[in-house]
């Protein structure tokens, strides 16, 4: 399906996300990677280092609601593809992401700012790798 | 006072993959299928996204420490090995099945879809995968 282009919205978006990844970093020294926000939460070390990831990961599922109250709007979500693959898809970027040590935020946003040399591999190494995988589902298989 | 903050961050941060796009597996899809109905309004959200964590993360680091801990947690690997690259070209394969990344994933939770929270539930499965096979591997390195 066709999906509308959008650069000025996604351009304000990603200020905002840069914005909360200054945030993190100013306020609790970290960098704003899902991945370890979320295996941290999964895989408890302390308590301390529990609560900041549960409020941090409670203030990210608020943004669709409080949006809501602000613009009438609930941010779109169309899933074009099936539980099967969600299920398939999600425990890969799950193993991948723990074994890469990061995703589209640790190393796409956070590290590529840093000019981190492991997000510079990581980085074009997972866009190639989707965009293969992109390319193999909808035009080899017409999925 | 440091929960409360770590819950504004989360917040700011979903708003803008809220309005970014990133949370609409249909628009991240399209963003991989150059060949096919291509959306680039992606690439605005990584630029967005980057100017302001260039920028920023480069004037917090003057200060000698984060507002609520003792100092600042970055990571400081450099080794390119085989987790990176192999865990990287994975969580790209996975991103290019389900449409969705774990800090897309989590904001996207808050409208209510059950597509995301059986994402989740699977990426959670697979780190769980990743820690089954760490016996096999070294510790994962930090971003």
């Amino acid at each position: 399906m066709e999906t509308a282009f959008t650069p000025f919205t996604s351009f304000g978006g990603g200020l905002a996300i840069g914005l909360g990844a200054v945030l993190l970093m100013l306020g609790l020294g970290r960098i704003f990677g899902a991945t370890g926000i979320m295996s941290g939460a999964v895989f408890i070390t302390s308590r301390a280092e529990l609560s900041w990831r549960l409020a941090l990961i409670a203030g990210m599922v608020l943004a669709p609601v409080t949006l809501f109250f602000v613009t009438g709007q609930m941010p779109v979500v169309n899933v074009p593809v099936s539980p099967v693959m969600i299920v398939i898809g999600g425990v890969i970027v799950g193993l991948g992401a723990s074994l890469g040590s990061g995703c589209t935020s640790g190393h796409g946003v956070c590290g590529l700012s840093r000019l981190s040399v492991r997000s510079l591999v990581a980085v074009p190494t997972f866009m190639v790798t989707a965009a293969i995988t992109v390319f193999i589902i909808r035009h080899v298989f017409g999925a | 006072m440091k929960l409360f903050y770590a819950l504004i961050t989360g917040l700011v941060f979903g708003i803008g993959i809220s309005l970014s796009g990133m949370m609409d597996p249909a628009k991240v899809l399209n963003f991989f299928d150059l060949a096919g109905t291509w959306d680039p309004s992606l690439a605005f959200v990584m630029g967005g996204a980057l100017i302001v964590t260039f920028v920023g993360y480069r004037l917090v680091w003057r200060r000698d420490a984060p507002l609520f801990e003792a100092r600042f947690q970055i990571p400081t690997g450099t080794a390119i090995d085989k987790n990176l690259v192999g865990g990287s070209a994975l969580f790209g394969i996975g991103w290019g099945i389900a449409g969705f990344c774990p800090g897309a994933a989590i904001p996207a939770l808050g409208t209510g879809r059950w597509e995301v929270a059986l994402f989740l539930i699977a990426v959670t499965a697979g780190f769980y995968l990743r820690r089954l096979l760490a016996p096999m591997q070294t510790a994962g390195a930090a971003t």
